[in-house]
Order: C-alpha cells, then structure tokens, then sequence
C-alpha cells in the first residue's frame, strides 16, 4: 500500500460524492433550507423586539445548523449500504478510516460549508453586529466538520435499522452538547466584548479530537453493521 | 493459493457448515453449490474477510488473511450479491470510481473497452445507471473483471440477470483469468462451463 494510491482512494471517494450531490442537487439543498426556514421562525414567534432577538440570536443559530447537520448525516452512508459499495469500501488495500474521513469531508462541502457561508446573512435577522458576525462564521467553520465527525460514528451504528433517522439524532444530540457549548458560546461573549478566542480555541481542540478519535470508531462500526 | 482451514459459521442459531477444509490452486476455480441458505454467501463473505468465521481460518498462501488485512485486500477483487453501482452515475464512471476506490489506475478508454466486451454498446455508456435493466447493471458490475489486475477473483452469483450470451462471455473471462494463473471463487446454480481439470466443485448440504 503506497502512500499515493492512498490519496487516490481519498481523492475518489471525494470526487465521486461531490458528482453525486451534483446529480442530485435537492438532497443537499434540503438542510440549506430547513436551516433558513427554522431560522425564520424563530422571529416570528418570539416577537420583533431586537433586545430580545439579539440575546437568543446565537443560540438560534447554532441548534438551528446542529439539527440541518444531524438531518443530511441520517442519510450518510444508508444509500452506499443498499447499493453495496459500502462492501467494496471495505475490502480496499486502504484503512477504512481514511476513506471514512474522505467520506465525511465530501458530506461537509456539500452539507456544512453552505450553512457556514449563509450564517452571516441570517445572523442579519437577529441583529448581530459586524465583529458576532465574523465570530460566528469563525464558530461554524470549527463547529460543523465536528459536527459531522461525531455524526458519522451514529450514523454508522444505526445502518441497516429501522427508524434509524431518530435514532441517529438520539444517540449524537447529547454528543453536540459541548460544540452547542462553546460555539453559541463564542458568538454571545464576542458579543458582550469579552472577544470569542477561548470559546474558539476550545472549539478548535473538539475538531482536532474528533478528527483524530471518530473515523476509527465509525470503521469500527461500519465492519460490524456489514457483518 | 487460497485455503480454508476448519472453517465454521454460525448465523443467528442456525450453524450453516463446520469443519470446512478447501484448497484453492492458482489456476482453478471453485465452484460452491447448494441449496438457498446453506450458506454459500456467507462462505464467499468469509473469503472475502468481510464476515469473521466463527472458527478456523482462511489462508492466503500461508499467511491468515485477518493477519494480513490490506495486503490481503490488495489481491483480490469482489463483486457481491449487491452490484456496487451509483444508480446516478453513468457506466463508465461507475467503472472508473469503483477502480479508483480499489487503487487501481483505469483510463476512460480502458473502462469503456471493458463495457463493450461485456457487450454494453457504446449507445448508453453516457446514461445514468438507473435506466438500465437488472442484467446491464449486473453487466456494469462484472465489467471489473475486464480491468482487474488482481490474482483472486471472489464472485457471488456472477449469471444472475444475464443472457446466454453474456454468460458464456463471462466464463470466456473466467477461463482467460484461470489460464493466466488466477484464482476464482464462486457461488452459482449454474452449471460452469471450464474445462473439468479446472473446476473443483464444493456442495454446501445446508
């Protein structure tokens, strides 16, 4: 096994998920839009008092890009498992792991990064200012890969059982509690001027920690779910 | 060389086969036959390494192929029961991504030589996969072997969907891999047509 066939491998996957959101561009478009509507809501039924909006808006924002994430990771490896190119993924001369995080880095361009790009315009709605804004994006950006990281692990537990959206939500929510923590965290201290590094850096460490445990265990269970 | 050693699987209660001993030369094929769940799948599977037997062993010219993991994967090619195709991705493309995936390199022109020996016309090449019958995308699967480099080729019902002609297409393949010192396993209800000196068959009782 050569350190380029690996990357090609990677590269493969990468790209053949990329041409398949391509194909099937609804799909992706979907948590977009769930983000943006739930989003749109919440001033709708809190009321248009600006004092209000501003203090809630971070955490709006935040649940609001956690459930899109969770919605689009149901479905992560569910069609690879039906069509049975999960199998081939298994049986390559690569670590699965590695292609799992090709797996997951395909699924946050398609699924993570426009919620990054849009959040400033929906944090508009709430009244942020320029500097919360930035925070925000800056949290997003760390926030969602590890999102999806940790999301993996669950989606691969439940592949193959019934009902497994809900499933998947139950067993990751509780695990989106301390990137809910620090990301909401970083955008509300910003906006108190206290500045959102320490909540960012410690978002950081959470991406880098995921990065690192989650494709093992999402291998690991991936071999079991094939068994 | 391939060989199974005291091979036993047990799915659920029910104990599928025990005991299994087979040996696998280059050049020959098996064929495993038997009944609808006597477990020929789950022995192609425990080939494979995708299923762990419940006890015993699978050898890889000596070496146990759990042991080996990557360098084990690096010999063999599989095309399940399952075609392994992107319904939204054209034949060629599922050829070239699924290669790519294996590590192994495939030009545009290699992959659509390899659908037009297995009788895929150039015609729907450029379609999206989900048009096409069960037997082209069966076709679509087994147009792996044409690009394949790998010595062990672990196949499970490779004629289901195909025509005559497609069939005896396919075991010309097989006999060409054969010939060149391959090994092949497979799982079938048919009945092979390879020169007897080649064929070892195994019946699973069930």
């Amino acid at each position: 096994m050569s350190r380029s066939s690996m990357w090609e491998a990677v590269g493969g996957i990468v790209r053949r998920d990329l041409l398949l959101a391509m194909r099937r561009r609804s799909d992706a478009a979907m948590s977009v839009f769930f983000l943006v509507i739930v989003v749109s809501l919440f001033p709708l039924g809190v009321g248009p008092e600006p004092a209000v909006l501003r203090t809630i808006g971070p955490g709006v924002l935040w649940v609001a890009a956690l459930l899109a994430c969770l919605l689009s990771l149901a479905r992560v490896f569910t069609a690879d498992y039906v069509d049975g190119t999960l199998e081939q993924m298994v049986l390559v001369p690569q670590p699965l792991a590695v292609l799992v995080v090709g797996k997951v880095f395909a699924h946050w361009v398609i699924s993570g990064l426009p919620i990054v790009v849009l959040s400033p315009l929906l944090g508009l709605q709430f009244g942020l200012s320029g500097e919360s804004l930035g925070v925000l994006v800056m949290s997003l950006l760390l926030g969602t890969p590890t999102l999806s990281m940790i999301g993996t692990i669950g989606a691969a537990l439940v592949l193959g059982v019934r009902g497994s959206g809900l499933l998947v939500a139950l067993l990751v929510l509780p695990l989106y509690v301390p990137v809910l923590i620090f990301g909401a965290g970083a955008v509300t201290s910003s906006m108190a001027g206290i500045g959102g590094e320490a909540n960012l850096s410690l978002l950081g460490a959470c991406l880098v920690l995921s990065l690192f445990l989650a494709p093992w265990a999402t291998a690991v269970a991936l071999r079991i779910a094939l068994e | 060389m391939l060989q199974a050693v005291t091979l036993s699987c047990r799915r659920g209660e029910r104990r599928l086969f025990s005991d299994l001993n087979v040996k696998v030369e280059p050049g020959t094929l098996l064929a495993v036959v038997g009944e609808n769940g006597s477990g020929k799948t789950s022995l192609l599977r425990i080939f494979s390494s995708l299923l762990p037997p419940e006890e015993g062993s699978i050898l890889w010219d000596g070496e146990d192929i759990h042991q080996l993991k990557e360098l084990y994967s690096e010999q063999l090619t599989y095309i399940g029961h399952l075609n392994g195709i992107k319904d939204d991705l054209t034949p060629i493309e599922n050829v070239m991504s699924a290669m790519a995936l294996a590590g192994e390199v495939c030009s545009r022109t290699a992959a659509q030589e390899a659908l037009e020996a297995i009788g895929l016309k150039r015609l729907i090449h450029r379609l999206p996969s989900k048009v096409l019958s069960q037997g082209q995308k069966r076709r679509v699967a087994l147009a792996r072997l044409w690009v394949s480099t790998r010595p062990l080729w672990l196949l499970d019902e490779p004629f289901t969907s195909l025509d005559a002609a497609s069939t005896g297409v396919v075991t010309q393949r097989l006999h060409a891999h054969l010939q060149r010192g391959g090994l092949a396993v497979i799982v079938t209800h048919q009945e092979v047509e390879l020169p007897a000196e080649r064929v070892q068959r195994l019946r699973l009782a069930g």
